[in-house]
C-alpha cells in the first residue's frame, strides 16, 4: 500500500490499473521538477549567454569554460555534487529542490548556447540600423533583437524541454519520489518490476511524443519574420 | 586520505567508463546505420520496424530503459550481466538517436545525385553505399560527435546497476571519506577530460574523411 | 532507317497537370534532334522519361526495341528493375547541373560505372577514360575533384562520364543553362564534335538556337505537351509555319 492505494497483484492488468493512481502522484512530481528545472534553465541560461557577450575577457572566457564543462559532464554526478556538497557549505535544500537545481544547471548550459546562436543570427545590418536610428541598447534588444530571436530559438528551447523531461527520473536516485522512484518502490515490495517499470515507460512515451508534436506546431505557427514585444 | 590517493580508484572506474562508452558508441553507430537506412527503405515493414524502435527508445527515459532491462526483463526469464545490460541499453539509445542523424544526412544528399547514379545504371545498393554514404557520412560527423559526448554522460547511469564505473567509484569514495567536494570535483574533471578525448577522436575522423574527399557541398548545388 | 525511339500516344501527368498529352515522337538511329520550347512545355520530361527518371501513365514507348512497360510490369514504372536496367544500358544523360559525384576525382567519376556496372577491368576503364578526357580536353584534370573545376569543365567531364558507358542514345538536358556565358562555348564545342559521330543518337534540349541550327538534323518545337512544329533546322528557323513557333522564335532571338 502506498498513499492509501492498495495494489492488486491478481493479474497483470489489475496490477497495472491499481498502481496507476500512485504513479499519477509520481507524475506530478516529475512534471513539477521539470517545470522548476526548466524555469531555472531559461533564466540562468540567458544570464550565461549575456555574460558570454561581456566585453571583459575574463568574464566571457570564464563563462565559456563553465558552460562547456557543465555541458560535457554527467547530470548524475552534478546532482551528487549539489546533493552532498551544498550542505557542507550550510546550504540545506530539500532533495526535490536540489534535483530541480541540477536539472536547471545542466540545461542552462544548453539554453545559453541557444540564446547565443539566436543573438548571433541577427544580421549585422540590424544592429547598424538600430544604431543609425539612435535606439538605446535596451530598446535595440527589446524592439529589434528579441522579436527576431524568438522564432529562431523557440524550437530548440522546446526540444530541450522534452530532453529534460526524460532526464527527471534521475532525481529518484537522491530519494525524490517521482514516477520512477515510486515504480522502484512498488517493484521492491511486490517483487514485480516488469509492470511498474513498463508503466512508467508507457506514460513517458505519449508525453514526449505529444510535447514534440506541440513544439512542431508552435514552430510552424511562429512568424519567421519575428514577434514584436509591444 | 589525500586527493592524490583518490586517483587510483577513480582511474579504475574511468577505465570501465571509457570501455562502456566506446563499446556502446561503436555498437550504437552500427545500429544507427542499420535503423537509419531501414527508415529510408521503400518497404513499409522494414521502415516500420525501424520507426517503432526509434520512437520507443527516443521517447522514454534512459534510466527507465536501463532499469527495465536490469530489473524487469529477468522476470520474464531474460537476463544479462550488468555490463552487458549497460552496453546494450546505451547502444540501443545511441542507435535510436543516431538513426535520425543517418536518415537526415541521407535525405540531405541532393536528388540530382540519385538521378545521375540511375542514369549510369548503378544498382540501388551500390548507389547507397558508394554515392550517397560517402557524401552523407561527412555531414553526420558533428551530430555524431554530440551523440558520443551525450553517450559518455549517459554512462554515469550504469553505476546505478552496480557497475563499478567512474561514478560508482566516486560514490564509494565519498561514503568512505565524506570528502564530497574533492571527490566529485575530481570525478567531474575526469568526465570532462574523457569528453575532450572523445571530441578529439571525432574531429580527427572528420578531418580524415574530409581530406579523403576534398569536396564541398557547394560544388553540386 | 529504323526508329530507335518511338513514343506512341504517351500521356504523362504530374497530379492534375498534364505534361505530355497523347504524345507521338520518333527518332531514327544516329539522328541528332533538338527540342526547343518555353519552359514547362514538356521537352525535359521527354528526356527524363527516356532515362527512366519519370514514369508515364498512358501510351507506349520503345527504345532500341525494348518496351518501357512490361506486360506484367508492376510499380510506378510498370516494369521490373531488371528490365529498366536493360533499357538504361542503351541511354546516357548529361544534366543541366552536371551532377558529378563530388567525393570522387574526375577519373573515378568516369571509371566508376564502367567498372561497377559493366564489370570492365580497371585498366581498360582507365585507358578508355583517358581517351575520353583527351577528347574533352581535360586530361590534365583527371586527379582533380569536381569542386576544383569550373562549371564548363565539370560539364565536359559529365559528358565523358556518360560516354564511358557507350550509350546508343545520349540525352542532353539544357547542358549549358547553368553555365556562365563565357563557359558555354567550350561545352558546345564538345557536343559539336560528338554530333559528327555517325551512329550516336542525340536528343538535345537547349536554348542555344544558333547551335541547334548548326548541329541538328531536326528541330522540334514543343508547346503545352505537344510538338507544334518540327523540321530541318534551315527551314524551321528561316521559315516556320506555325504562328506560335514564330512568336517563340522572335521572343527568344530578340533577347
Amino acid at each position: 500500500m502506498m498513499y492509501g492505494y492498495e495494489w492488486d497483484t491478481s493479474s497483470t492488468l489489475a496490477f497495472a490499473t491499481s498502481i496507476l493512481p500512485i504513479l499519477g502522484i509520481g507524475l506530478l512530481v516529475t512534471l513539477q521538477a521539470a517545470a522548476v528545472g526548466y524555469a531555472i534553465a531559461l533564466v540562468f541560461g540567458l544570464v550565461l549567454a549575456l555574460l558570454r557577450r561581456s566585453r571583459i575577457r575574463a568574464i566571457s572566457w570564464t563563462v565559456a569554460c563553465f558552460t562547456e564543462f557543465v555541458r560535457d559532464t554527467p547530470l548524475l554526478v552534478q546532482l551528487f555534487f549539489l546533493y552532498y556538497v551544498l550542505p557542507d557549505f550550510g546550504i540545506v535544500l530539500p532533495a526535490f529542490m536540489t534535483g530541480a537545481l541540477a536539472l536547471g544547471l545542466q540545461y542552462s548550459a544548453y539554453t545559453s548556447e541557444v540564446y547565443r546562436g539566436g543573438i548571433d543570427a541577427i544580421q549585422r545590418g540590424q544592429w547598424e540600423a538600430a544604431t543609425a536610428l539612435n535606439l538605446s541598447r535596451f530598446q535595440t534588444y527589446r524592439d529589434i533583437v528579441i522579436p527576431q530571436m524568438i522564432p529562431r530559438i523557440v524550437p530548440s528551447l522546446g526540444n530541450y524541454l522534452v530532453s529534460m523531461l526524460k532526464e527527471t527520473p534521475v532525481l529518484s536516485v537522491v530519494t525524490v519520489l517521482d514516477m520512477l522512484g515510486l515504480a522502484n518502490m512498488i517493484g521492491e515490495r511486490t517483487f514485480d518490476y516488469l509492470v511498474p517499470l513498463s508503466m512508467v515507460g508507457l506514460i513517458f512515451l505519449p508525453m514526449t511524443l505529444i510535447c514534440s508534436a506541440l513544439i512542431h506546431l508552435v514552430e510552424r505557427a511562429l512568424p519567421k519574420s519575428g514577434i514584436p514585444l509591444r | 586520505m589525500t586527493w592524490m590517493q583518490y586517483l587510483a580508484p577513480l582511474l579504475k572506474g574511468a577505465q570501465i567508463t571509457v570501455i562502456i562508452s566506446l563499446a556502446s558508441i561503436v555498437l550504437g553507430t552500427i545500429l544507427a546505420f542499420a535503423a537509419g537506412i531501414a527508415r529510408t527503405s521503400s518497404n513499409p515493414i522494414v521502415s516500420g520496424i525501424a520507426f517503432v524502435y526509434i520512437v520507443l527508445f527516443r521517447g522514454t527515459p534512459l534510466l527507465v530503459q536501463l532499469f527495465w532491462f536490469y530489473y524487469a526483463l529477468p522476470l520474464i526469464g531474460i537476463s544479462f550481466n550488468p555490463i552487458t545490460t549497460g552496453i546494450m541499453t546505451l547502444s540501443l539509445l545511441t542507435g535510436a538517436f543516431g538513426a535520425e542523424v543517418v536518415r537526415g544526412a541521407l535525405l540531405a544528399v541532393p536528388v540530382s545525385q540519385y538521378e545521375a547514379a540511375r542514369a549510369l545504371n548503378f544498382s540501388k545498393t551500390y548507389t547507397l553505399w558508394h554515392i550517397f554514404m560517402p557524401q552523407a557520412v561527412v555531414e553526420m560527423m558533428p551530430a555524431f560527435g554530440n551523440l558520443a559526448v551525450q553517450n559518455l554522460k549517459d554512462t554515469a547511469l550504469v553505476s546505478l546497476i552496480s557497475i563499478a564505473d567512474l561514478t560508482f567509484q566516486a560514490q564509494s569514495l565519498r561514503n568512505i571519506t565524506l570528502d564530497s567536494a574533492t571527490v566529485y570535483t575530481l570525478t567531474l574533471v575526469g568526465y570532462f577530460i574523457i569528453a575532450l578525448g572523445l571530441m578529439l577522436i571525432v574531429r580527427l575522423i572528420e578531418m580524415k574523411l574530409r581530406r579523403g574527399a576534398a569536396f564541398s557541398r557547394s560544388a553540386h548545388s | 532507317m529504323t526508329s530507335i525511339i518511338r513514343f506512341q500516344n504517351v500521356t504523362k501527368r504530374f497530379g492534375a497537370l498534364t505534361v505530355l498529352d497523347n504524345f507521338n515522337f520518333e527518332v531514327q538511329q544516329g539522328e541528332k534532334v533538338t527540342l526547343i520550347g518555353p519552359s514547362g512545355s514538356g521537352k525535359s520530361t521527354v528526356l527524363r522519361i527516356l532515362m527512366t527518371l519519370e514514369p508515364f501513365q498512358e501510351g507506349k514507348l520503345e527504345l532500341a526495341g525494348l518496351s518501357y512497360h512490361e506486360p506484367n510490369g508492376r510499380g510506378t514504372f510498370k516494369a521490373s528493375e531488371k528490365h529498366l536496367h536493360k533499357i538504361r544500358s542503351n541511354v546516357g544523360m548529361v544534366f543541366q547541373s552536371f551532377n558529378l559525384f563530388p567525393h570522387m576525382t574526375v577519373m573515378r567519376n568516369i571509371v566508376e560505372a564502367p567498372i561497377a556496372v559493366l564489370n570492365m577491368k580497371r585498366d581498360e576503364a582507365e585507358t578508355r577514360a583517358t581517351e575520353l578526357l583527351r577528347m574533352v580536353g581535360l586530361l590534365d584534370k583527371k586527379d582533380h575533384y569536381p569542386s576544383q573545376l569550373s562549371g564548363g569543365q565539370q560539364q565536359r567531364v559529365a559528358i565523358a562520364r556518360a560516354l564511358a558507358m557507350r550509350p546508343r542514345v545520349l540525352l542532353f538536358d539544357e547542358p549549358t543553362s547553368a553555365l556562365d556565358p563565357q563557359l558555354v562555348g567550350e561545352v558546345l564545342g564538345v557536343i559539336r564534335d560528338l554530333a559528327r559521330e555517325h551512329d550516336l543518337t542525340m536528343l538535345l534540349v537547349t536554348h542555344e538556337m544558333r547551335f541547334a541550327r548548326e548541329v541538328s538534323d531536326r528541330v522540334c518545337f514543343f508547346d503545352k505537351g505537344r510538338i507544334v512544329e518540327q523540321g530541318e533546322p534551315e527551314k524551321f528557323f528561316t521559315n516556320p509555319e506555325q504562328p506560335r513557333t514564330r512568336e517563340f522564335l522572335s521572343s527568344i532571338l530578340n533577347t
